[in-house]
Formats: structure tokens, sequence, C-alpha cells
């Protein structure tokens, strides 16, 4: 129910305040979505869509901390194997 | 696809699962709470990679599976009506009612439409004028803002045969619950991402500091939920119990301004009755006065409407964590998804559906439940 999909917004179609739509390709599968929920949304951009309508935006750069995270937290235990 | 696939990463998986072995020192029962990262905890096998020490609960993070049987009375009712057009999302079709579910009403002639968005019945209650259009409200804070831009919209344009049957929920407050019983066994939670993009995660903020319990914003993919698993070991394991946000690409403290606005302006907070749960103070949002006029329980005179839960089915035992589908003597036996004894057994996000998909073969051999 909660199941949101990220995708990437191919067009902007009506600019209107609540009935912003644009179209939105995930993975190559072309959708039209709601995007008054993400005014700073643009073509190009990635957001999150959930019941047909954008929820957020996607932050590019954060999504590579899941693996920055992931090299830190394996220099931490080589650290302290180091010290043992 | 792009955000999805690099989270799905085998080998970086390995590395998270041997990186949550290095620092788990004992038993730590954490609860994910929303019934998507369950489907994924187990699809991915999350469950049996990770240290036997670690319990993962499934919480009550599936809106179909909390709604009370009375409200699927109260959809039946309304469904049934000769001039109505019910639209709903498709699962909730099958969530049995006391006597019947949607699935039935629509056999017996029916005219129930299942929706992709909430504001496609915009478009139906336009393309017929002369028909009551009714739609089943249900979601958590990911689905309201959607939900309340159907009602401004209707409201926008002045149309006077669309509804809404409201069964929205709001996540804290059922998280509250879960710590406020006395027997909870939950050490930290994965908190719902999707509900966080929308309205940020400042009320964790107040549930960490009175319950003093880490609360880890989780993502949707294997490598999401791994981090999120080890990043609240890691509180445990420290001592510490802070709101962290393993979920950076897609929630910010404060959440996404202008759902909060829309959610604000169409809705209002009350208290709601949960599925097992019973009834959660300020954990529901109704309609606020200036939409009353698209309450379709008020409009059609079914707010009274009352039931008790079925007694063989232990879904309300499930969405608090403190079962497990196994556990149930009707789980794959009565109970199946094509004649489900209830909610749990029907949501795609349902606990009992995600075992049965993804655990049949090993009935009461819950690898946890050895220890």
């Amino acid at each position: 129910m909660c199941l949101a999909v990220p995708g990437k917004i191919i067009s902007i179609e009506n600019e209107e305040e609540f009935a912003r739509t644009g179209r939105v390709s995930f993975g190559g599968i072309l959708k039209e979505v709601n995007l008054s929920l993400v005014p700073e949304a643009g073509i190009g951009n990635y957001v999150l869509v959930h019941a047909g309508f954008a929820i957020n935006s996607i932050d590019e750069k954060e999504a590579n901390q899941t693996f920055e995270y992931l090299r830190q937290i394996e220099q931490l235990g080589d650290s302290e194997r180091d010290e043992s | 696809m792009k955000y999805v696939d690099e989270f799905r990463d085998p080998s970086a998986a390995a590395r998270y699962v041997r990186q949550i072995a290095r620092i788990t020192s004992r038993n730590w029962t954490i609860m994910e709470v929303c019934g998507g990262q369950t489907h994924a905890i187990l699809k991915s096998g999350i469950d049996q990679l990770i240290p036997q020490r670690i319990n993962l609960l499934h919480g009550p993070g599936c809106p179909v599976c909390v709604t009370p049987v009375e409200l699927i009375d109260k959809a039946v009712a309304v469904a049934a009506m000769e001039n109505a057009i019910f639209c709903s999302f498709g699962d909730m079709l099958r969530v049995p009612g006391s006597e019947k579910d949607l699935m039935s009403v629509r056999a017996e002639g029916g005219d129930i439409r299942t929706v992709y968005a909430p504001t496609d019945a915009l478009k139906i209650a336009l393309d017929n004028p002369d028909r009551e259009v009714v739609f089943f409200g249900i979601g958590f804070e990911t689905t309201a803002p959607a939900n309340a831009t159907l009602v401004y919209t209707a409201r926008e344009q002045g149309l006077k045969n669309i509804s809404i049957l409201m069964a929205q929920v709001l996540i804290p407050p059922a998280m509250e619950a879960i710590l406020n019983a006395p027997d909870n066994e939950v050490n930290g939670f994965l908190a719902a991402g999707h509900v966080c993009s929308v309205v940020g995660f400042e009320d964790y903020e107040r549930l960490v500091a009175k319950h003093k319990i880490p609360i880890v914003v989780t993502g949707f993919e294997p490598l999401d939920i791994l981090q999120g698993i080890y990043m609240t070991i890691a509180q445990l394991e420290e001592g510490r119990a802070e709101v962290e946000n393993q979920y950076r690409r897609a929630v910010q403290r404060n959440g996404n301004t202008a759902a909060i606005k829309i959610m604000h302006e169409v809705f209002t907070i009350i208290d709601r009755k949960w599925r097992g749960l019973g009834i959660i103070p300020k954990s529901g949002l109704a309609l606020d006065e200036k939409y009353i006029e698209f309450d379709a329980e008020k409009k059609f005179g079914v707010a009274d409407i009352t039931a008790e839960e079925s007694t063989e089915c232990i879904s309300g035992l499930i969405l608090q964590g403190k079962k497990k589908p196994h556990d149930c003597a009707a789980f794959g036996t009565r109970c199946t998804p094509e004649h489900p004894l209830g909610a749990t057994m029907v949501s795609s996000e349902g606990a009992c559906a995600a075992y049965y998909r993804y655990r049949k073969a090993i009935p009461g051999d819950d690898p946890k439940e050895k220890q």
C-alpha cells in the first residue's frame, strides 16, 4: 500500500497547481503522474511515485550514502580488528 | 531501474550482513513498521541471513490489514446501493466483512471499480453525473496527500456526486500503542520510509525521548533494510536511543511541505479504531468541517454500523508483533490468499500473505523461534 517507485520525469503536461501532471518513466514504462506535491521537480528529475502521485523528489547526492556508509563501517571493523 | 537495481546488489548485501554479525553481541528484537518492508525482508531472505540473535517482528504498517471489519461493512453497504459506483484500491476487495466482502457485492451486480490513483475517481464522477461515486479512502500518511487532493479538487470543481469513505490512519500513534503494551518486546523500530517521505520524522523525536528506543527511518530495498538494521543494532549495542535517517535520498526531517499543506487543508485528526489494536487516540484522519459534504459515512447514513472481529483469525496479534503467521492453526489450511479469514492474508503487504508466498514450505520451522 505504501509502495512507491522511483521514476524519471520525461515531460510536464499540465502546470495548473493541483492538476500539475507529467509523464514519468519507470525503466522505460511511461505513466501519467500527478506532480502537484513536488513543485520543485522538473524534466529529468527523479521522483518517488505512490498511487499516481509523486510524493517526493529523490536526492541524487544522498543516494550514494548507503554505499559510503558500508565502506565506513567496514573500515571501522578493520581498525577494531587491528587493535585487538 | 535507477535507485532500485543498485540497492539490490547481492555482494553489498552480503557485506552488510557481515557487518551486522560483527556488531551483534546479544539478542535484540526489531520491528519493521511497514508491510512493504516485511515483504521485502521475506522475499530477499534477510530474516534468514542476519544473525539468529536478531528477531524481526512485523508491525502494523499495512492499511488494508488494520482497517476494522466495521469499515468493510460500511463499504459493503455503500457499494451495494443501486446508484453507486464504488472506487477502491484493489487490495480492499477481498477483505472479509462480517457477512461479505466487496468482491461478492460486485458478483451480485454492484459497480465496483479498482483505481490506480485516487483522482481517477474524479473522472468517473465527471463521466457519470447521475451516479454517486464513492472512493474508499484508505492509507497511511503516504496516501493521505493524494486522497486530500481528490477531495480538494472535487470541491474546487463543484462536484456533488462524489464522496470519500475515510479510513485514513496515522503511524506514530500505533507505534506508541505497541510501546505502551505491558508485554512489549520491541527494542528498536525500522520506521516506514515512505510515510516519513511525506510527513518527516519530528514525531519520532518525541517518541524516542519518551520511550528511549532507537528509531531508524528506513527504505524498502534490501540494502536500505540491511543498513537500517545495522544502524538500529549499532544504537542498541552502544546504548544510544536516537532518531536516525537511513532513507536520506527520499526523506527530510520536515517531510514534504506541499504534501503536508494539502493534508492540513482537507483533514483533521481524530481517534480511530484499528483491527487488533482497538481505538488509538489521535491515530486517524477525518474530513475537516469545510469538506464534510464529501463524507460518505454521513452522506449515506452508515456511520452507526458496528461489528466485532472474527474470533478465529489472529491478525490482531500478528499486527502487534505478538504472533507470527506460522503460530496460527488456520495458516495455509483454512486460511489462504484465495480464501482468507482475515486481512493480513489478503493484502499484498500483509504478514500472512508474505509468509504464505515466501515461507509456506517450512510451516512451524521459523528458525527464530528455536532460540
